[in-house]
Formats: structure tokens, C-alpha cells, sequence
């Protein structure tokens, strides 16, 4: 059944191909190539929304993406609930399913619509002058309740299931806009055989040729035209065509960011297809066509629905063949309201009567109407709009005062003029220029290279849009190194030309009034708001805008930008230009999320690195935490155990055995070349020339602030080659600061650095039975306490693949950190636990090394460190090289504040209460008398449960605290003071006998 | 995103690959730790942060990993022009508006 305002014979859709949907709950009939705004409109429906603050009845009042009301709940499943789409833009499908917003409980009784009664309440600024006392009640009840009152749609319950694709693209020549000078523009450029991408936020491309119905181009009707050139661009291999893109940014450099609509158009889209698609372009040119966008004109109750923009009426019929109404009303200042007039009377709808508030005018179009019989009322204003749910009036009265006259209409078509689409022009940080006569902002000055062209230039009339974008076209691919085109410029035979009308409130919305006269829709901003604005004392435009919120909603003011400007302007007596206009940002509409994201979500949003014994790990029930972008085994419980029985086991066991860690993820670094020796001079705090071949050293890397930068044991392999560990975390960083400092500041050495971390596998074997464990697998390597001395390093064989073999400790235990080709790093493992556990010993993660270290005093960078650390402060005096004159840090470690008494120290704490473990991060005070604010002298670094010691122990920063060792110290937690005392650092083996054991 | 071109790889790579380094022509002293209070604050705490053109170090992280020099325009993100680690501060800017 066609629908009650299709008109048959208008449009271009095929009545045939029918599709239903649903409008809150109710089904209808649309077609096939409809939007939901021409679908509803069909049937009649207007309203189908409710403002954000008033909650007033709000219908449809354009034909495209400047759709300030009818915002709509897309509805696919639980996954796909999509909020403030709007109608204008989303192509109907069949089956569709839409809700609207922000009405309870129904769209036609709406409770919230009381605060369009209590609307002094929500004038302008009203969130920070209403809600400001008392102050507790902001938090407790008025957000919660504006928040249940306001917001638009409700968002979906499960994770986006869609997928949404990401491409970059290159061209000589970006065209943004496919109407009639895009697409001139693109055809002149593609004939240079240069790449061409062509993309129009539409899914028809022809911008304003689908309702402007006198225009012919090269002897066809515009439209048509149109749909010809894009057939012809298509074919060619240089251009890429692109419909449903938006271009939303216009970032430096030509580069451009387009979004374009995959599948929200298609009924059944697929896993295959992506949601969305974004395409980030480098353009050698862009070529701006953009258009322009109506403006509505600001009376009493212009938002009532079924008052909507003549050009949007002129769509609904030339395109999608809907009536918007049966007995119309016209209201304009500008003439390209006539042609709505008039085509909407051939197509058999009555027109009321136009109102035009300029006195005379005369155009070719107004004689046209007059000559179809049609009301024409100069100099005279629409003051009012009557109706609730759907306009059914409008009261009319000479501009200057005089009796009213009130006209029945079921619809009001409103032109006020044409706002240029400057949008991406300014993000591209051009400046807009005010042309006086035509009053409207057109680009000015460029910041790149890129080139408007046609109604977004202000450039007035299809020929000469055609003839402008054309040439552009022609020079951007020109410029880019294209060949001179073969083809010929189109050629205009009959085009529509408009421009003037108003800026700012009509009669009836004038100073004094009090009637709600919309500026912007979206955030019901009327002219009395901006007005208070003014007289409030917001002098500037910036000011007015946040004050008011006008143009601050997703919509971005595209309509009432210009209107509020003017508004203010003339409160504040000013000419428009010196009031300015706000600054356009990206995105031009509202972009997704997902769109943005792109894959990189779930396991692609982050990489995951996995060391060689991962798998092994994970065989043998490890849990694992995340370090960096590592995953490291944390620790290993056996059946029935929680976490803190496992770790215990583990301390307890590489203590008593031995056990075995995969230290992987430690950062290496090989440093070679003649000056490799001289370069770690400089680099570190220690002395390396004398260190012999074959020994290791635990070095401390400073900034130049003095401050800890990093630690880790160093190996020196030959006398140009030194192996360097670093913390896991700090990996990049000290290679990024050691390549820094050997390009820029000692470039005279000779020496290479070359990231090793990943070329080798790390298995440390700790405990008393570390080398029996070890030794059975080796081969070449004297593993005696005499040839291979605690802190050493050789080189040789394990279960015959090369090894590094150290000897070093995190444990304070006899130790071994085994080194060997990454891929073979999980069968040497394996060999390695097979021996140990001849010997009974564990495989301990994280968690364990943790508390082993921690027994033993051995910090870890980063978190008993935090920056502004110095090797003093941390205990480390004996790892700076007294007799150095120069190191990184050198000069920071004298500075006054460095050197000066009472510096945080690191200090061991007891609690007095062994079996209560601190809280690391938990403030430390002298006096827990203290009145609050207390007095913090420090903080917990490490804190953990010592199986080992029987006892908790800890590790903290302490204001002077090495001259409070015995002192009593305090712990404020929320359920109560806990009593510490100061000790030295190293609970476990305090003369390091163990090394050795 | 910008383009830079890096001047050892000698060609234009988008900014993704770059990683800024702070400003340019900060020599360390040969000998720091003589340095005085006053001049140990020009060198590690002071900086400009003019409105116009910076001098700059970028490093070419994600390529050529070389670090190297970028005079750059703090207004518009133009970068003027760019040129290896260790050659002197250009007397003359291309194109130089102000
Ligand atoms: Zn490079």
C-alpha cells in the first residue's frame, strides 16, 4: 500500500521495491532508497523526537547531515543499539527498526516536557547558577536526576560485535563533496590521468541537483547528469569513488580523514562486511565542494514539527517523492524558498501563502509562483507557529507591527539564506573572510594546499560553480603533475541561483520577547538565550557559545552558528566580523568509536609478548601477570593451592633447593666496538675500564638530573664487548638514551649497540643446588667456585647449543642466569627442570623473585625507585665511581637539593605485629597524634610476607632514614595505625655467606 | 599526521615513525662537572618554547633510528626544514616569513 504522502509520479525512487519498518513499536511502509526521515514523512509522521532540555515535540527539519532534531535509537540487537542516528542520514532498510529518544513515557506524553513550562529555570547558564547550593546536593541529586532527565538514546548492553576496516590512500587530487563542483572538479582532474578520490557523505552523489529541479546540465536533466559523470568517473582505473564518506577531519599536510558507511544501510549485512571504513588520505591537493547548508529562520515556535528548511521539503519531493504536507505555509527571506513553493504546487500540494519579510524582491522565481496563483506576502513575518505535536497554524503580521492574521498549515518551509560549509576549510586552518554584502563567512586565507570551490565558496549559481570547480580541478591536477585534460567542460543549460536572506531572529523573536525562538535545536538555545548571554557580560563569541551551549551540540551548530553570531552582534552593537566565529573542530559529523579504533581491539589493540618457556609455563598451571606488554608466569600453584601457599612453597623451596626463573624479559643490550669501554664510562655511574674480561658488575645508569634512570648487571664478554641487562620496563628507553647520547653527544666513540633481548632466552637458577643442577648440561665451562667466581661470565655449551652462562644473584643465593638462543630456550628449560628435579627444586615466577629480592635488600628500579631516587638515597653510594671525572649525572649528583640533609632514604621497616603485611604505596608518619593533615615523612615501596623470615618485612622511602634505624615508626590506615620500626635493608643472610652456599 | 623527512633516509615518512627529542643545539658541557649552578640550570632545565619557528631534535625511531635536527614553525606544525645530528643551526631558513 503506497504511503499516504507519497505522491505518485514525483521522486526517483521505484514505488516497487517496498520496505517495512518499524517507528516505536509501529509498523509502516517505506521504499527502497528512502532515508527514515522520507519514510516517516510518507506516512505522515513528524514527530519523532524530543528536545534535550525542554523536552519539546521535535519533527524532522532537514534532508541531510545538519540534523540538529530528529536523532533516532537504531535498533539490530542487544549488540547494535545505536543512538542519536540521524533520520536524515540513515538509509532505510527493510525490517529496520527505530526508537525515539529522550521521552518518557511515551513520545507524545512526555514528563519531562515540564520543564518547558519551568523554562525560566533552564534559561541560559542555568547548570552554574541553579544547581550551585547547597554544594553536597550536586553530587547527590541534581546530576543524577539532570542525567536521568537529559541525555540522548541509551547505549547497548554487549561489545560492539562489528568490525570496522581502516585504509590509507594516496592521491594527487582529493575532492570532498559530490555535487555538481565535486564532481566537475573531479571530472577535470581524473582527464589529467593523475589519482583522483571523489567522496560525498550522500549515497547518491549530486549534492543540491537532487531537489534543485530547473537545473540541466549538457542537455540532461542535472540529476541525471550527474549519475552520468559518476558512471564515466567510476570506470576510470586513476579515481576512486567513494559515496555514504564523510570527510570529518582535514588534519596537516593534506592528509584527510574519511568515514565511510559500510553496511548500516543493508538489511542483513554479514560478518564479512565491515560496519565502517576509515580512510585516511595524503592528498597532493583537496579540492573543497562542500556546498552549502540552509539556514531556518528563528520566530516563536519554529520547532514545532512539520516546520522544516524549503530545500528539505524541495528533497522529500524532487528526490524521495513525499509531501511534507498538505496546506504549506512559506516563510523566507531569501528567494530558493519560491522554488520549494513551486514545486510542491505542481505536484498538486496546496500552498497557503509565502511570507516574506524583504520588502520587494524580485526574481524570476517569485514571478513564477505569483503567476501559479500562489498567497505572496511581502514585508510581512511569521511571529508565531500554532500547534503542539505538529504545526497547524502560523500567525502573520507586517514586520513593523499591525494586526495579525493566523493561517491554517499542516507544514511551514523556512529558508533564511545559505550558510557556505566552511567546516573543512577552517579545520585545515584557513581563515574565513566576512563578505559585508552577502554577509556569510567564505575561506579567506589558506593553510595548505587545497582550493574551494562552488557553494562552499560562496560562489553563487550553477554555472559559475561548474565553470570554478572545473578549473580548479583542472589546476590541482595540473599543479600535482598531471597532463593538460582532453575532456570538455560541462555545460550548463539552465541552472538556479540564490543567495542573501538573513542572518540572526526575526520580528517576533526581538529584543524583549520572551517566546521561544530556536537558534539551535539540539541544545534548545533560543534568541533570548544568547541575548542574556550578552547582557550577562559574554562579549565574546566563545563566551556566548559555552554559556549558551549554542552550536556546542553533536550537530555543531551547522544551523544556528551564524544565527547566534548575529544575534550577539547586534546585542552587543558590533559588526558580525568583530564578534567573530568560533572555530570549526574535527569531526565534521559525529564519528563512531569503532571506526577510530579499527582493529585494534581485544588481542590487536596491544601487542603480547611471550618469552621461549611460555607454553611450558602454561602446562604446568602457571598464572601469569601482565609486565609491560610481556606476559610473565607470576607464580606456579600445585593443586590446592592459592597464591600465597604457592609463593610461599616457591621462597621457601630456592632457598632450601634451588629453582628456576624465567628472566627473559630483563632488557639486553650488547655494547661493541673499540670504545665500548669508554662509551659505559660515561653511560653509568661505575668504572668499567679495569673491569676484566670474563667479570660482571651490577651498574646504575643515571640522568643528567642525577636521579636513577635504570640498574642491571653487566657481563663484559671480551675487551670491546660488554653484554648489558636492564629492568624488563626500561628496556627501550635505555636503549633509546644510550643511541642518544652515542649519536648526539659522544658521536667520536666507536661503538655499536644493538638490542639483544629478544635474541636470548634467560633461564636464572638459583639455590644452593644451582650448580649441580646446571653443570651435568654444560660443556666447556669450568663451573668451580675458583675458575668461575660469584659475578663472572663464560661462554660455552648447554645441552650443546651456545650459551652465556653468568653467574650472578637476585636471590642472594649461589646463583646462574643462563643465557642461549632464544629458540632454544624452551628445550634447554625443560633439560634444566628435568635435572632439578632430580634435586627437588621449583620453578618460581614473578611473585617469588619479588620477595627473594626484597629479602636481600635488592631494589627494583621503578618501584623502590620513582625518579627522583639518587644512588644515595637508595643505598647505592659504592656503585658511583669516586675517582670518575665524568658520567652521565655527574653534575646533577652535586646539585644542592641532592646533597641535602633529610632526603627520603631507602630503609627496611619491621612491623611491630610480624603477621601484618604493610600496604606498599601506605604513607608513613613520626607522630600518629598529629592533627590532620599529618606530617608524611615517607612511603612503603616493597611490602610482602617473608615465609623465609617467618615475618612480614618491607622496604621504604624515609625522610633521613638512615638516622632513624631502631626508631619507631607509624602507618595511618583506614583501620588503624600500624607501629613499624626502622631496620637495615637486607633481612636474610646479612654477611651474603649464601652466595657461595 | 605530519610528514617529516628525515635527513638520513632522505625522504618525506609520516610522523608514526618520528619520536620528538626536545630542543636542539643543547650541547652537554666537555666538562660538566665543573659546571657552575647557574649554567648546569641553562643546560638541563631551561628551554625555549617560542610562538614560531623552534629548533628541534626528532629521531627517525621506527626507520633509519638516527637521530637528527628539525626546525619547525610552533604555529602553523610546518616543519621548515630538517638535517643531520651535528651540523650547525641554519643561518638562513628556507622561505622564512618572519
Ligand atoms: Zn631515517
Amino acid at each position: 500500500m503506497t504511503a499516504l504522502f507519497r505522491i505518485s509520479g514525483a521522486g526517483r525512487l521505484s514505488q516497487a521495491k517496498t520496505a517495512s519498518f518499524r517507528f516505536d513499536g509501529k509498523s509502516y511502509a517505506g521504499i527502497e532508497g528512502d532515508t527514515l526521515a522520507s519514510a516517516l514523512l510518507a506516512n505522515g509522521v513528524h514527530l519523532v523526537g524530543r528536545s534535550f532540555k525542554y523536552h519539546r515535540p521535535r519533527g524532522v527539519l532537514s534532508a541531510g547531515a545538519e540534523e540538529p532534531n530528529a536523532l533516532v535509537q537504531i535498533v539490530r540487537d542487544d549488540a547494535r543499539k545505536t543512538p542519536n542516528v540521524r533520520a536524515t542520514v540513515q538509509e532505510l532498510y527493510d525490517g529496520l527498526t527505530a526508537h525515539s529518544q529522550n521521552r518518557w513515557p511515551s513520545l507524545a506524553f512526555d514528563v519531562g516536557a515540564v520543564n518547558d513550562v519551568a523554562s525560566p529555570l533552564f534559561s541560559a547558564g542555568f547548570y552554574y547558577k541553579t544547581f550551585m547550593w547547597p554544594k553536597w546536593a550536586w553530587k547527590d541529586l541534581y546530576e543524577p536526576n539532570i542525567r536521568a532527565a537529559a541525555g540522548l538514546g541509551v547505549s547497548p548492553e554487549k561489545p560492539d560485535p562489528d568490525h570496522y576496516a581502516a585504509r590509507y590512500a594516496h592521491c594527487e587530487v582529493l575532492v570532498l563533496g559530490g555535487g555538481a563542483a565535486g564532481i566537475a572538479a573531479a571530472l577535470a582532474a581524473a582527464e589529467t590521468g593523475v589519482r583522483v578520490i571523489l567522496a560525498d557523505e550522500q549515497a547518491e552523489f549530486g549534492g543540491s541537483l537532487r531537489f534543485e529541479s530547473g537545473a540541466r546540465i549538457d542537455g540532461q536533466d542535472g540529476y541525471a547528469w550527474a549519475q552520468g559523470a559518476i558512471a564515466k568517473l567510476k570506470a576510470m582505473d586513476n579515481v576512486r569513488v567513494l559515496s555514504r564518506t564523510t570527510a570529518f577531519g582535514y588534519y596537516a599536510q593534506n592528509f584527510v580523514g574519511l568515514v565511510e558507511r559500510v553496511s548500516d544501510h543493508l538489511k542483513s549485512p554479514g560478518r564479512e562486511l565491515a560496519r565502517e571504513r576509515l580512510w585516511q588520505v595524503r592528498a597532493g591537493r583537496v579540492v573543497i565542494a562542500t556546498g552549502a547548508i540552509e539556514r531556518h529562520m528563528v520566530f516563536a515556535n519554529n520547532d514545532r514539527p512539520g516546520v522544516m528548511l524549503a530545500s528539505a521539503a524541495r528533497t522529500y519531493l524532487n528526490h524521495y517523492g513525499v509531501a511534507v504536507g498538505r496546506n504549506v505555509g512559506v516563510y523566507t527571506a531569501n528567494d530558493s524558498a519560491y522554488a520549494a513553493a513551486i514545486d510542491l504546487k505542481k505536484a498538486g500540494v496546496n500552498i497557503a501563502a509565502i511570507v516574506d519579510l524583504r520588502d520587494n524582491p524580485t526574481c524570476p522565481v517569485i514571478d513564477e509562483a505569483r503567476a501559479l496563483g500562489i498567497e505572496i506576502n511581502f514585508g510581512r513575518a511569521v511571529v508565531s507557529a500554532g500547534g503542539k505535536l505538529r504545526v497547524s497554524s502560523m500567525t502573520v503580521q507586517p514586520k513593523n507591527g499591525g494586526g495579525e492574521r493566523t493561517i491554517p498549515v499542516d507544514a511551514i518551509l523556512m529558508s533564511a539564506g545559505w550558510t557556505p560549509s566552511v567546516h573543512l576549510f577552517s579545520q585545515s586552518r584557513g581563515k574565513v573572510a566576512f563578505n559585508d554584502e552577502t554577509k556569510r563567512f567564505v575561506p579567506g586565507t589558506y593553510a595548505q594546499d587545497c582550493v574551494s570551490v562552488g557553494a562552499s565558496n560562496g560562489t553563487d549559481g550553477l554555472d559559475a560553480t561548474v565553470d570554478e570547480a572545473y578549473a580548479a580541478g583542472a589546476k590541482a591536477a595540473k599543479d600535482a603533475g598531471g597532463k593538460a585534460g582532453k575532456g570538455a567542460k560541462p555545460k550548463v543549460d539552465a541552472g538556479e541561483s540564490w543567495s542573501r536572506g538573513m542572518l540572526g531572529a526575526a520580528p517576533g523573536a526581538g529584543p524583549g520577547t520572551t517566546v521561544k525562538a530556536f537558534v539551535d535545536f539540539q541544545n534548545d538555545v533560543t534568541a533570548k538565550d544568547i541575548r542574556q548571554a550578552v547582557h550577562e557580560g559574554m562579549h565574546s563569541i566563545e563566551h556566548v557559545k559555552r554559556f549558551t551551549t549554542n552550536g556546542m551540540a553533536t550537530d555543531q551548530g551547522k544551523t544556528s552558528n551564524m544565527h547566534g553570531l548575529a544575534i550577539a552582534a547586534e546585542e552587543l552593537g558590533k559588526p558580525i566580523p568583530q564578534v567573530g566565529l568560533t572555530t570549526f573542530r574535527a569531526p565534521y559529523t559525529p564519528v563512531t568509536f569503532g571506526s577510530i579504533v579499527g582493529h585494534a581491539r581485544g588481542a590487536l589493540f596491544d601487542p603480547t609478548r611471550r618469552t621461549a618457556t611460555h607454553g611450558w609455563a602454561a602446562s604446568q598451571g602457571a598464572v601469569f601477570e601482565d609486565v609491560g606488554h610481556w606476559k610473565r608466569a607470576w607464580y606456579f600453584p600445585k593443586a590446592g593451592e592459592d597464591m600465597h601457599a604457592a609463593v610461599n612453597r616457591e621462597c621457601v623451596t630456592v632457598r632450601k633447593v634451588g629453582g628456576l626463573f624465567d628472566a627473559s624479559t630483563l632488557g639486553k643490550i650488547e655494547v661493541v666496538g673499540p670504545d665500548a669501554a669508554k662509551f659505559m664510562e660515561l653511560l653509568y655511574t661505575n668504572p668499567w675500564e679495569k673491569l676484566e674480561t670474563g667479570r660482571c658488575r651490577y651498574g646504575i645508569m643515571l640522568r643528567e638530573d642525577g636521579f636513577i634512570y635504570d640498574d642491571g648487571v653487566v657481563g663484559r664478554l671480551a675487551p670491546d664487548r660488554f653484554h648489558v641487562t636492564t629492568t624488563t620496563g626500561g628496556a627501550p628507553r635505555v636503549m633509546n638514551h644510550m643511541e642518544d647520547y652515542l649519536q648526539t653527544e659522544f658521536p667520536h666513540l666507536n661503538v655499536w649497540l644493538t638490542s639483544i633481548t629478544e635474541q636470548w632466552a634467560v633461564i636464572a637458577v638459583q639455590g644452593p643446588k644451582s650448580r649441580d643442577i646446571i653443570a651435568p648440561l654444560v660443556e666447556g665451562i669450568d663451573m668451580s667456585d675458583e675458575a668461575m667466581p660469584h659475578m663472572s661470565v663464560r661462554e660455552g655449551k648447554i645441552c650443546g647449543v651456545p650459551t652465556r652462562l653468568f653467574r650472578m644473584s637476585f636471590t642472594g643465593e649461589r646463583g646462574f642466569e643462563v643465557n642461549v638462543p632464544a629458540d632454544y630456550g624452551e628445550a634447554v628449560w625443560e633439560a634444566l627442570w628435568a635435572e632439578g628435579q632430580k634435586h627437588g627444586a621449583t620453578a618460581y615466577g614473578t611473585e617469588t623473585m619479588h620477595v627473594l629480592r626484597a629479602e636481600k635488600g635488592y631494589i627494583i628500579v621503578g618501584q623502590d625507585t620513582d625518579g627522583t631516587v639518587t644512588p644515595n638515597d637508595a643505598g647505592l653510594d659504592w656503585a658511583v665511581g669516586k675517582k670518575k671525572t665524568d658520567f652521565v649525572g655527574i653534575r646533577g649528583l652535586t646539585r644542592s637539593d641532592l646533597v641535602a640533609k633529610g632526603r627520603k632514604q631507602l630503609v627496611g621497616l619491621k612491623t611491630k605485629d610480624p603477621k601484618v603485611v604493610l600496604e606498599e604505596g601506605a604513607q608513613i608518619v613520626a607522630d600518629p597524634k598529629q592533627p590532620i593533615p599529618m606530617k608524611m615523612i615517607g612511603h612503603v615501596t616493597s611490602s610482602y610476607w617473608s615465609e623465609n623470615c617467618g615475618r612480614s618485612i618491607a622496604l621504604a622511602l624515609v625522610a633521613g632514614g638512615r638516622d632513624r634505624m631502631g626508631q619507631t615508626l607509624y602507618v595511618p590506615m583506614p583501620n588503624g595505625t600500624i607501629e613499624v620500626e626502622v631496620t637495615g635493608m637486607v633481612f636474610v643472610d646479612e654477611k651474603g655467606e649464601r652466595l657461595n652456599g | 599526521m605530519l610528514l617529516i623527512r628525515c635527513p638520513y633516509c632522505e625522504e618525506e615518512r609520516p610522523e608514526l615513525e618520528f619520536r620528538n627529542a626536545g630542543e636542539a643545539h643543547i650541547a652537554r658541557p666537555t666538562n660538566i662537572a665543573a659546571e657552575s649552578d647557574d649554567d648546569f640550570e641553562k643546560f638541563f632545565f631551561i628551554r625555549a618554547n617560542p610562538k614560531g619557528v623552534i629548533y628541534e631534535r626528532w629521531r627517525h625511531i621506527h626507520g633509519c633510528a638516527r637521530f637528527f635536527n628539525a626546525v619547525r614553525d610552533t604555529v602553523t606544525d610546518k616543519f621548515v626544514m630538517t638535517y643531520k645530528a651535528g651540523e650547525p643551526k641554519p643561518a638562513k631558513l628556507p622561505g622564512a616569513s618572519k
